[in-house]
């Protein structure tokens, strides 16, 4: 049984990654296990300046899920160049750089500056709901997706992940989209839009009003997204959306992932990643599947 | 100490005012490792239904026993009122309270409504503490005796003079400053309680310890959000940097 996944030349030891902004930059989890057992870490969505972020309360409880606006609060790139990346490269997974930009020369600067300091793969979130500015605002078009993608694909020297936003009519339009201007691979879905209301105080639950929803509520949604994506495109696909359990992630490979993301269930269970990957190894030895590229995409669908 | 996840046995939970609930858990890694202002990141519910834990203060600790008591406000502290079997604990997390006997010799200890609960661990440390404890109303007046007990002395205030005096727990503080002559406050309790304290350990001159409260998602620091502000600006997690802070380090 091998476990071992490859994304656009980049080989993984397991499928397992963590999500970008419920991980920081694997310092606090790596207290309580060694983030060497995960797959990779996508690190906290970085900016070319340092940002302070939303009010709080940045997070609310919803049914099944939960909501947050953190607001890419982080401390720009340069300092996680300086001060997080050597940390991370000491271990043996791999270390995705998340980045959001406002601009798209915030995008290819970033990138450039990412890869030269060694960073294994490159995600490009053009899908944060939680800031005015750039965010989701770039990956809501597809015109827009297939220009910024052009523009960052000839700054990245390690491969370009492009991190697709739920709230979008077509996802696969997107997703073709990124695919022409150059992406090496996708990721999805980043948080879908959503709004509590706290009827005593007839008021929003978060400061900024409006959040972004993940957890066990959206993976129906998330497992449909991956879907319709792998359809439309030929490129290597992160699934993710409420993943708790290998049962979860198994649905996100025969719906077309390659390899998964955990996020939101690290909050539930600080080990939640290495619960999703022990899942994974016992579906594998249960049902004699060899290797993860059996089941990317076998899905049953004839009668 | 780091902190772990643990599977806790519950020894003893009891409603001892209306919606004010203790438990009593038994688990010795966690207890030796707490220290006072710390708090424990529990699993209220089902996993898929409720993924947060909530984040409750530490009342008491003992050799192997933990104490904590909070106030059934939403689905999630009503999950855990409901709760039966073993918890699931994160914990302890959190940078506590300075704990300097030596140093400070006066301290004031001065805590609101269920800000009251994490004050009783910090009083047992502390050497001659005065307490000072606010309510709403008589009917949810709790560990009195257990404050008089670790404490140099205990009063009582409640809003509608139900019980002790009529009004604020900083009234009484205030009016024992000169006597008293404290140096320093540590408070919990409402934020527009930690802002008059704030102020008036500022106009005072008196070093001063506030335990804050925020929505909290991970509870060790990673996930960014709980923050508050600090008055250089920055924004710092509650969870990890706090809960305590010196009170001229944040914005309230």
């Amino acid at each position: 049984m091998d476990t071992k996944v490859t994304i656009a030349g980049v080989t993984l030891n397991n499928p397992v990654i963590a999500a970008s902004g419920t991980f920081g930059f694997g310092r606090e989890y790596g207290e309580l296990y060694n983030v060497n057992e995960l797959g990779a870490i996508s690190v906290k969505g970085l900016t070319k300046a340092p940002r302070l972020g939303n009010p709080t309360p940045r997070i609310a409880e919803t049914p099944g899920g939960i909501l947050n606006s953190v607001g890419l609060q982080n401390p720009g790139v340069d300092a996680f160049i300086q001060y997080e990346l050597p940390e991370l490269k000491k271990h043996s997974c791999k270390v995705i750089a998340n980045m959001a930009g406002e601009t798209f020369e915030d995008y290819c600067e970033m990138a450039e500056k990412l890869s030269d300091a060694g960073v294994d793969l490159l995600e490009m979130n053009i899908s944060c709901p939680n800031v005015k500015a750039g965010g989701a605002a770039f990956g809501t078009h597809p015109d827009t997706v297939e220009k910024i993608t052009t523009a960052v694909r000839k700054y990245a020297k390690r491969p370009l992940i492009v991190k697709l936003s739920p709230n979008v009519t077509d996802i696969a339009e997107i997703a073709k989209a990124a695919e022409a201007g150059g992406a090496d691979a996708l990721s999805l879905i980043n948080t879908i839009t959503g709004m509590a209301i706290d009827i005593k105080t007839r008021r929003p639950i978060l400061a900024n009003r409006i959040g972004g929803l993940s957890g066990p509520c959206v993976k129906p949604v998330a497992v449909r997204m991956v879907y319709q994506v792998h359809q439309a495109v030929d490129l290597p696909i992160i699934g993710m959306g409420g993943i708790t359990s290998g049962e979860d992630a198994i649905e996100f490979f025969l719906a077309g992932s390659t390899a998964v993301m955990v996020g939101t269930a690290n909050f539930t269970n600080p080990y939640a990643c290495l619960q999703v990957r022990y899942g994974i190894e016992s579906y594998m030895r249960e049902n004699g599947v060899e290797t993860l590229s059996e089941l990317t995409g076998a899905l049953k669908t004839d009668n | 100490m780091s902190y772990q996840v643990r599977l806790c046995n519950v020894l003893q939970k009891k409603e001892i005012a209306p919606r004010i609930v203790e438990v009593l858990i038994e688990q010795e890694e966690l207890a030796k490792a707490a220290q006072p202002g710390q708090f424990l990141h529990i699993k209220c519910g089902d996993s898929v239904s409720m993924p947060l834990r909530r984040p409750i203060s530490i009342c008491d600790a003992g050799e192997k026993q933990l104490r904590f008591i909070f106030e059934v406000k939403g689905r999630g502290t009503a999950a855990l009122q409901a709760h039966e079997g073993q918890l699931d604990v994160l914990g302890p997390v959190g940078n506590g309270f300075t704990i300097d006997n030596e140093r400070y010799k006066r301290p004031a200890v001065i805590g609101g409504g269920i800000g009251v609960y994490p004050l009783l661990f910090l009083t047992k440390r502390l050497s001659g503490a005065r307490v000072y404890l606010g309510f709403r109303n008589a009917e949810l007046v709790t560990l009195e005796e257990d404050f008089k007990a670790a404490a140099a002395g205990v009063s009582v205030a409640t809003d509608d003079g139900s019980y002790g005096y009529h009004g604020f727990a900083i009234d009484l503080l205030k009016q024992d400053l000169e006597k008293e002559g404290f140096d320093i406050i540590y408070a919990c309790g409402p934020k527009m309680m930690l802002k008059a304290i704030k102020e008036f350990a500022a106009r005072e001159n008196i070093p001063c310890q506030l335990s804050l409260e925020e929505r909290m998602g991970c509870g060790i620091g990673a996930c960014l959000t709980c923050t508050c502000k600090t008055s250089d600006g920055d924004h710092v997690r509650v969870c990890r940097n706090g809960p305590v802070f010196w009170s001229e380090e944040v914005e309230l």
